[in-house]
């Protein structure tokens, strides 16, 4: 048997090598600084800063050598360049961010960097993690002149999924064991589907939103993305936990050994399969891969619920109100005063407000704004904003029913195998209805996560959603490691890689 | 209900965004193709319905809170002014505001 490289190591392996000193941090990192450097081609990456990589990474050795481990000593990760960064530019992929340095570290970065982790760059997304398709990016990754999508390192002529298209690419490729992304209607899952990966989303107000650049407030929520579930676990379990001072949504809820459970029987779990989730638009391929996921989990023991989730078609324009309103007030930040793009030529100062933001945002980021724009305007707000928030409350009510009768829920993640490069892109709303099945979810406020379930058209990785209650992320991750155990989706890789 | 190019002039006006002729025909077909998508929700009947903000507060009561009003940051005026597109002796420029 040959000795597995470095970067198929899991994060669990990799820890455990690090500790008993098998391998050192300054190793890890460079050895992960050199796959990236050799693969520009996925675009997956947009800055990396090796000093401070190493920097961080002897630091680990120290601590290593002295026996003072924490748990991620010399693990080498990468952040989604939504989360800002002292030592790299902190973009969110939009042109009105370039080159922008922040004076602080978002309370995510903090948090690994504390529990060791060493950061080896940041990662490519779509424009202020506003897609599904990582196409709407500004920033020209490293290695290209331009700017350029992420490429899906299955099928390179096929979108990585988004909004954390350059995240789920990264862990795919093997070019980082584990890699933060952020999740408003679906950015960690289904990238994580498009990619083969898995990746969690915890419940709204477990992890601080302090940091991360934002985009619709009640939604947004920081996660983790590795190959298995059990590498989830070991970063949620760094990740989560209060931040009273700094984020005002921030729950009163202690952190958690995520890991801890991971082993549980799955013996007699009940998991909800709501029908709304299977019917005519769900793609036939990704339908028999989820239908072979839940039949898995019956041989493992788990009982199969039907439930109902009725107001799943209409989450797309609850979500598709509420997204863009909160997008408008946030980014009005954006004027070019105090940080970011300004516009060379203006008459005064509200022209140089509109010429500075049409220069500086894309035209998702703009059609977003101009929906929230007018949703919040007198005389629409009752209509349309108020309206969505209210069947918001029906839609995270008709969860709690259906969890009277089962554990978790389970389900496609998206209708469809990632999707050819340039596919959507001239209609914004088919992209908008791609996200059917992960917007109930975030509305609600709920954690989920997608694991690797299978394979479909093209040999595209299908994701299995698993949706939890509140605070019921250890039980989701053990239902996935469970599954993990009995199937391999998980370990394959895209070819050549 | 569709928009018209007067809306899209409004709300562009409002979202402080300059839109160039062809952009603004675009984002008119754009945004109406997307609230044909938002008519099935206005028929929802959401009588009595109080609106969700914190999605949490579905089960339990979410207070949001206040920090106690001390100064807890270091002054770093030179980082928070290093990405600014103007800044003289400390302070940010703009255009001139009142004649």
């Amino acid at each position: 048997m040959t000795t597995p490289a470095l970067h198929d190591l899991s994060v669990a392996e990799l820890a455990r090598q690090l500790q008993k000193r098998e391998v050192s941090a300054v190793e890890a990192a460079q050895h992960f600084l050199g796959r990236i450097q050799a693969a520009p081609e996925l675009g997956a990456f947009v800055a990396l800063n090796e000093e401070a990589t190493l920097a961080q990474a002897r630091a680990a050795d120290e601590r290593i050598a002295a026996g003072q481990a924490r748990a991620l000593d010399g693990v080498p990760i990468a952040h989604k360049d939504i989360f800002v960064t002292k030592n790299f530019p902190s973009t969110a992929g939009s042109k009105m961010l370039a080159g922008y340095q922040s004076p602080f570290d978002a309370t995510v970065v903090t948090r690994l960097a504390d529990a060791g982790a060493v950061t080896l760059g940041k990662l490519n997304c779509d424009e202020f993690a506003m897609g599904s398709a990582n196409e709407n990016s500004a920033i020209a990754p490293l290695g290209f002149e331009q700017p350029a999508p992420v490429r899906n390192p299955w099928d390179s002529s096929r979108v990585p999924g988004g909004s954390s298209g350059g995240s789920a690419a990264a862990v795919a490729a093997r070019l980082a064991p584990a890699v933060t992304g952020t999740d408003t209607g679906g950015s960690i899952r289904q990238p994580a589907s498009f990619c083969g990966i898995t990746g969690i989303k915890p419940t709204y107000g477990r992890a601080s939103r302090y940091g991360m650049i934002a985009f619709a407030s009640s939604l947004d929520q920081a996660g983790p993305m590795a190959r298995s579930a059990e590498d989830c676990a070991l970063l949620l379990s760094a990740i989560c936990g209060p931040d009273p001072d700094r984020d005002s949504t921030s729950l009163d809820v202690p952190a958690e050994d995520f890991s801890r459970s991971l082993n549980d029987s799955v013996e007699g779990l009940r998991i909800g399969v709501p029908a709304e989730f299977f019917g005519e638009g769900l793609a036939p391929d990704v339908r028999a891969a989820v239908d072979g996921a839940l039949k898995e989990y019956e041989k493992l023991g788990a009982t199969l619920v039907p439930i109902s989730l009725p107001r799943t078609e209409l989450s797309i324009p609850v979500y598709y109100i509420i997204a863009p309103a909160e997008a408008s007030s946030n980014l009005s930040r954006f004027d070019g005063v105090k940080f970011g793009h300004r516009a060379k030529d203006y008459s005064d100062l509200t022209d140089m407000y509109k010429k500075t933001r049409a220069e500086g945002f894309g035209d998702e980021v703009k059609r977003r704004i101009m929906i929230g724009a007018y949703v919040l305007s007198h005389g629409y707000y009752d209509a349309y904003y108020l309206q969505a928030q209210k069947i918001r409350r029906m839609i995270a009510d008709d969860f709690q029913q259906a969890f009277k009768s089962c554990d978790v829920i389970a389900g496609p993640v998206a209708p469809t195998v990632a999707w050819k490069l340039g596919e959507k892109s001239a209609d914004p709303v088919a992209n908008y209805l791609a996200d059917i099945f992960t917007l109930p979810g975030s509305l609600a406020g709920l954690p989920g996560m997608s694991l690797p379930a299978g394979f479909g058209e093209g040999g595209m990785p299908v994701g299995l959603q698993l949706i939890g209650n509140y605070f019921g992320e250890s039980r989701l991750l053990n239902a996935a490691h469970r599954f993990q155990q009995a199937t391999d989706f998980h370990l394959r890789r895209p070819e050549g890689i | 209900m569709a928009l018209t190019s007067q809306d899209i002039a409004r709300i562009a006006n409002l979202a402080r965004l300059e839109l160039q002729p062809a952009e603004s025909e675009r984002m008119l077909t754009q945004l109406n193709g997307f609230f044909d998508i938002v008519e099935k929700m206005r028929a929802v009947d959401t009588t009595g319905l109080e609106p969700l903000a914190h999605p949490v507060a579905a089960i339990q009561e979410v207070a949001l809170r206040l920090r106690d009003d001390i100064a807890s940051e270091p002054n770093q005026r030179e980082a928070n002014q290093q990405s600014a597109p103007a800044v003289e002796r400390g302070l940010f420029l703009v255009p001139k505001v009142i004649e």
